[in-house]
């Protein structure tokens, strides 16, 4: 097979970038889209010039590092999967192809298809984590979880922390991302105590990192390569919603009144 | 002169914990904040240490060369995670598990260690619960449990086939707690280029951003590496493509010792390679085998369709050869097994390098919903790879490099040969033996990061009292110099080859010679062809680009040259080891039947290697004693 690619070039954070052309030749249905590019690197490298940069590691599409822009969908045309996925059979033969970083306030280039996606870890810091001291856990199963809950937990969690959904949203939302671990933690009996807080200090984090807010255009949960469900975000902003309540002192259910957790 | 003192404790296995964590010495909380630790890496074993650490109230620097610090390998692991909880009430017990981790590791491991961390185990499910990890519940509410390779018993708690990234993601998140304390500073995209000694002790780092290229000495009052595996040494392997040898190999050239570097674990089930041009190879989770059955046709070359081959005509070989275990014998077991029967050429798929995975049997008796339950991310995957569809045809695998029993030596207390550089999770040598069990990579790197290393390091701190370096110390300008120069080194080279394709070839020479089976005149070809490449690649690598500026090109090439020499460190140990022990086959040591033949006389003993500048590396043993277990012959059959 062979293709067109157009690649978004720039060398830093503050250069000015732009589209540049490059023919891939010779690529095979079962490469996958990554090693199509690796490809294209060799060569580069070994004409002088400085290869693509882009970011990849785990390429099983669990560590969130590979971050493209296919032809303006974040992580290409399939659903449910990362860029490293992503393999050429997809594609037909002779077409051009173009490739971006996520583009975002918040994510600024680093260098070509490289972005920083640390306002996502700030996000993180500013809430998204239990504060339990090591040692001194009760039993796992001291308190039970109803098998539900629990995959209803898992669903949440199983964010890879990519930004797709960023990149895919008009406004630049992480309400995905936010909605998923706040989701996660609000849903185990661990993660009541805090979930107020918790909430509220997320949304924060991710209003001044300069994230926008949320469009109802669902356009990440059908680029979230976990298939992470937007209802999610409905339980944010109940979640939200709720710490407001609980934070203004107002009973959270008039049937019980001092109760912080349902 | 090197000496290799384990400092286990003596008397009782059941206690030797407690009574080292009752005679250590403990560091006054007023001091634990004028106190610097340097932790490296940021998977399960790096995060959860930083974390504990800075919980308990030092101040840690923790470094990563990823974007973020949830990124690390540890995220990739499938499978699950042991503990002896018994919840199964199936005959489970602390002394099971160390007694299946001390077999399934070949008796190459100490008992001291393996008994702790079988105590530890059912701490970390605790821990882990109260940090919000989603585990797999059953209807009624309580933790679910699989069965894994090697273990007859049902002890592996997961979640979905994510076990790896719901544990990392629950240590990141313990670490965001302590940054956002302000305990732990967090410096992502920043590697470990080399170690600072002076007066005999680790004394700090140095870094290079991998952003804006500059290169900084990091000094603290103790180093803990959790730098990982080197799989990645062969090429092709299930690791991700940053994980490297760098750190612990700079730390090994620095004076730290390096142990039994040969016990390399290949792994069965991963989808087979296919072309030239594959970066990786992906695994599938061994899991599987709880359902799935291995067969090949009976006959060579039998090209038909796998389902029009009726029973008769398949050979499920290691429900043949090992009728007590079954498809669950421990991976090197399965391993071999496989790229024998392929080696025979009764292997099915491109180039004979595969056997099939079926799971026909299970969805005829338990239905493919439960299947798909269990195993449908699986199947997504091996269809998006394949292009097939599993619940239809078989899978086909072929075994793949996996992870490293092998790393950095280290004591009970997990302190390697440099007093005050501490090595933990997959970077160190010390629990596995010669062939870790599934689920257990999990269990070491947390038990090692949450509940070791914080007792331990404090016992050290609390009696070297070694005060930070100054700056501008000469031992930081000669190690800042090392670094500098190696990289304008790098950068000056002829540019006719690049790194990849250096890496790829001795990524071959490994997998022929030193692979899942070794021989005497094989790893002498490889010792011999070794230098030669690695001479090339200082002529010739091709590395564009400048060093002061984001260059991943420079990055993987700096990586590469170390895989360059540190290949060599990996063949000299298995030359040395005339035995075939766990995942290290030696071709001159098996029975008449092809079964692998340990030589408890003569390698009974963990291999300790010193770096000498001038020369080969000198072999240093500490004997393993096995007080509470007789070491028998690992049968399966």
């Amino acid at each position: 097979m062979k293709f067109t690619l157009k690649i978004w070039r720039q060398q830093g954070p503050n250069e000015k970038g732009g589209l540049a052309t490059y023919e891939a030749d010779e690529i095979g249905p079962d490469m996958s889209f990554l090693e199509m590019l690796d490809g294209v690197n060799q060569r580069l490298i070994l004409a002088g010039e400085e290869p693509v940069a882009f970011e990849h590691d785990c390429r099983e599409g669990i560590c969130g590092s590979c971050s493209l822009v296919i032809d303006g969908v974040p992580h290409g045309p399939d659903r449910g999967i990362t860029t490293c996925q992503l393999y050429m059979r997809r594609f037909s033969d002779g077409v051009t192809i173009t490739i971006e970083p996520w583009r975002a306030r918040a994510f600024p280039v680093i260098k070509d298809l490289v972005v920083d996606r640390s306002a996502l870890d700030r996000v993180m810091r500013a809430g998204g984590y239990i504060s339990v001291n090591t040692g001194g856990a009760v039993d796992g199963n001291a308190q039970l979880i109803g098998k539900e809950q629990a995959e209803t937990a898992m669903d949440a969690a199983s964010c890879i922390g990519c930004g797709a959904c960023v990149a895919a949203c008009k406004n630049a939302s992480a309400m995905l991302f936010v909605a998923a671990k706040v989701s996660h933690l609000a849903s185990l009996p661990q993660g009541k105590p805090e979930r107020a807080r918790r909430v509220t200090a997320m949304i924060e984090a991710m209003d001044d990192e300069g994230f926008g807010s949320c469009g109802n255009l669902y356009e990440c949960e059908a680029v979230c390569p976990k298939s992470i469900s937007v209802r999610f975000i409905a339980t944010l902003n109940r979640e939200y919603l709720r710490a407001g309540i609980v934070e203004s002192g107002v009973p959270a259910d008039p049937e019980t009144p001092h109760a912080e957790s349902d | 002169m090197m000496t290799l003192d384990p400092k286990i404790p003596p008397g009782p296995l059941e206690t030797k914990w407690d009574r080292r964590r009752f005679s250590e010495k403990l560091v006054s909380p007023a001091n634990k904040r004028r106190i610097k630790v340097i932790v490296v890496g940021t998977g399960l074993a790096g995060a959860s240490a930083a974390s504990t650490l800075g919980q308990l109230g030092y101040e840690v620097e923790c470094f990563c060369f990823h974007d973020s610090p949830r990124r690390a390998h540890s995220i990739a692991a499938q499978g699950g995670i042991n503990a002896a909880k018994n919840y199964q009430d199936d005959g489970d017990s602390v002394a099971r598990l160390f007694y299946d981790t001390i077999k399934g590791g070949d008796f190459r491991s100490r008992e001291a260690n393996v008994y702790r961390l079988a105590q530890i185990s059912t701490q970390i499910i605790d821990q882990c619960v109260a940090l919000g990890v989603p585990f797999a519940r059953e209807y009624g509410g309580q933790l679910a449990n699989r069965s894994f390779g090697g273990v007859q018993v049902s002890r592996t708690f997961y979640c979905r086939g994510q076990t790896g990234q719901q544990l990392l993601l629950g240590a990141y998140s313990a670490l965001c707690w302590q940054i956002e304390r302000g305990q732990v500073t967090m410096h992502p995209r920043t590697e470990m280029l080399d170690l600072i000694l002076a007066d005999g002790h680790a004394r700090g780092i140095v870094v290079r951003d991998l952003v804006t290229g500059r290169v900084t000495a990091r000094t603290a009052h103790a180093i803990v590496l959790a730098t990982g595996g080197y799989s990645n040494v062969y090429y092709l392997s299930t690791n991700a493509s940053g994980c490297n040898v760098t750190a612990t190999y700079r730390a090994w050239k620095q004076g730290a010792a390096f142990a039994n570097p040969c016990f390399t674990q290949i792994h069965p089930t991963a989808i087979p390679p296919t072309e030239t041009y594959q970066a990786k190879l992906t695994l599938m989770s061994e899991s599987l085998r709880n359902d799935g059955r291995l067969w090949v046709p009976t006959a060579p070359s039998d090209n038909r369709p796998p389902d029009t081959i009726p029973a008769s005509e398949r050979d499920y070989f290691l429900e043949r050869r090992y009728p007590r275990f079954g498809n669950l014998v421990p991976r090197d077991v399965a391993s071999r097994a496989v790229k024998s029967l392929c080696d025979e050429g009764r292997g099915v798929g491109p180039g004979g390098q595969g056997v099939y995975l079926d799971f026909s049997d299970v969805i005829e008796q338990q239905g493919i919903d439960v299947v798909r339950e269990r195993y449908g991310n699986l199947f997504d995957m091996y269809r998006r790879i394949s292009g097939e569809d599993a619940y239809r045809v078989p899978m086909r695998i072929y075994p793949a490099p996996h992870y490293t029993m092998g790393g950095l030596w280290v004591d009970y207390n997990l302190m390697s040969t440099i007093p005050g550089l501490f090595v933990i999770g997959e970077a160190n040598f010390a629990d596995h033996g010669a062939n870790r069990l599934g689920a257990s990579s999990l269990m070491q790197g947390l038990a090692d990061g949450y509940f070791i290393l914080p007792y331990t390091i404090g016992h050290y701190l609390a009696t070297a009292k070694v005060p930070l370096l100054p700056d501008n110390h000469s031992a930081s300008q000669a190690a800042l110099e090392r670094v500098t120069s190696r990289v304008k080194k790098l950068l000056d080279a002829g540019k006719r080859r690049t790194a990849a394709s250096f890496h790829r070839e001795v990524g071959r020479i490994l997998w022929d010679h030193c692979g899942m089976e070794r021989c005497e005149t094989g790893l002498k070809l490889a010792l011999q062809t070794i230098p030669a490449l690695r001479e090339e690649f200082w002529r010739d690598v091709a590395v564009p680009g400048s060093g002061d500026a984001f260059n991943q090109e420079l990055e993987y090439a700096g990586r590469v040259a170390d895989f360059l020499e540190f290949a060599e460190l990996l063949c000299y140990d298995a030359l040395h080891r005339e035995e075939s022990c766990g995942a290290h086959f030696r071709e001159e040591s098996q029975t008449a039947d092809g079964e692998p033949q340990r030589d408890d006389v003569r390698f009974a003993h963990v291999a300790a290697w010193e770096y000498r500048m001038d020369g080969p590396p000198v072999l240093h043993k500490e004997p393993l004693t096995f007080e509470f277990v007789q070491p028998t012959t690992r049968s399966y059959q």
